[in-house]
């Protein structure tokens, strides 16, 4: 271990042939030729060597700044750990995990086996799903809108004008509600199936996405894998009959929402860890 | 345990469904990377603090960081409250700041042109 590089961890597992493989394999995923295994007791972690000046305080601040940057960063990390999942079961770290050099890795693996080794066996199974709720009154049938709209007999242009902004904004409230019922359903739905469920930030609607809908609900759960299409297929029904709401379903995930000390009851929490 | 993990094949985990990998939605990968994941204090103090204020006001501005690429928005890095690169005092890059400065305050006017008009056509 050279004085310039130090050790970042992407992720741990058990120690075996499994965590070998997803080395070999996250390596070739990634291009991190030098992603290894650095095992301790009965743990292993995905390490590899960085530059140390890009992994000072400041240096990460710098690159997390840049979007360009902070995208290799964060797809690099993702990589490694998406490729190690498929193998075995992984902790995934949080983003710029960083020690000195491999000894260091080593020190808290020792340290933390305890709750690592818990977490692992909570997480042997399962799989990330995320769920997303929009509102989408563009994606709505027109019925909300269109017979307002053709109404306009005899009536000024100015009334026409009115009415139909009355009706774009009827169908945008009508959608938000019936998003909100849609997300509630699928908390319940997926609650049946899943292990766990937290609740991230809704991912706000900016200017640029008009068209895609508000996202009113963000969701994570916890699914045991055998469970996926039964998941799935609970998920996609609440939304069967709800004009103007999209669901939207991102996964597999490694389980970076449920990789937490926090203790998880089954039903979607708020999401204020430590804020 | 350990005969679980070694008998499983990458077959068995994957599901029938999209796999995320590279395709994945960059605000989706951030939001568990920088937000999930175990947190263990490593030997390199991260101040997460400036992370979650970049990834906060990433959010409140864009609902896709790959839209806003597409964009060319890129003003937190200029934002004297979030990039330590907008405080430099080279002289080298004022001209540079300066002409970024210009940019950012077209782009903000911009996007609240745009809001405004959005949430006119909601009414």
């Amino acid at each position: 271990m050279s004085d310039d590089r130090v050790s970042y961890v992407y992720a741990v597992g058990k120690r075996g042939p499994a965590l070998e493989s997803a080395a070999t394999i996250g390596a070739a995923a990634s291009g991190h030729r030098g992603l290894r295994t650095v095992c301790e007791g009965g743990l292993g972690a995905l390490v590899s060597s960085v530059p140390a000046e890009q992994f000072t305080e400041e240096g990460v601040k710098y690159q997390l700044e840049s979007l360009d940057q902070l995208e290799v960063i964060a797809r690099a990390h993702h990589a490694v750990v998406a490729a190690a999942w498929e193998h075995t079961t992984v902790l995934p770290m949080r983003l710029a995990t960083v020690f000195l050099d491999d000894a260091r890795v080593a020190d808290m693996l020792r340290e933390r086996a305890h709750d690592l080794a818990r977490l692992l066996e909570q997480l042997e199974g399962h799989v990330e799903w995320g769920v997303k709720v929009y509102a989408d009154p563009g994606a709505a049938p027109t019925t909300a809108a269109a017979p307002v709209a053709t109404v306009s007999v005899g009536s000024s242009p100015g009334r026409d004008y009115l009415r139909q902004r009355r009706a774009r904004r009827q169908a945008h409230e009508q959608a938000l509600r019936a998003a909100d019922a849609v997300a509630a359903r699928v908390a319940g739905a997926a609650r049946e199936v899943a292990s766990a469920g937290v609740e991230h930030r809704p991912q706000q609607d900016g200017p640029v996405s008009a068209g895609q809908g508000e996202n009113v609900a963000n969701y994570a759960f916890l699914v045991p894998s055998e469970h996926t299409a039964r998941f799935q297929r609970a998920v996609r029904s609440q939304a069967a009959d709800a004009a103007g709401v999209r669901i939207e379903i991102t996964g597999p995930w490694a389980p970076y929402s449920f990789a937490t000390t926090d203790a998880h009851d089954g039903s979607p929490t708020e999401d204020n860890d430590g804020r | 345990m350990a005969d679980l993990l070694q008998g499983r094949t990458a077959s068995e985990r994957m599901s029938p469904y999209d796999r995320q990998g590279s395709a994945a939605n960059l605000a989706d990968i951030l939001e568990r990377v920088l937000d999930k994941g175990v947190v263990i204090a490593g030997d390199i103090r991260i101040n997460l603090l400036d992370i979650e204020l970049l990834t906060i006001k990433l959010r409140l501005v864009v609902a896709s960081v790959d839209k806003a690429k597409e964009m060319g928005i890129d003003w937190w890095e200029h934002d004297p409250s979030l990039s330590s690169r907008a405080r430099t005092s080279d002289p080298e890059v004022t001209s540079g700041d300066e002409r970024l400065a210009v940019e950012n305050e077209r782009l903000r006017a911009e996007v609240s042109r745009l809001r405004a008009r959005e949430i006119e056509d909601e009414r």
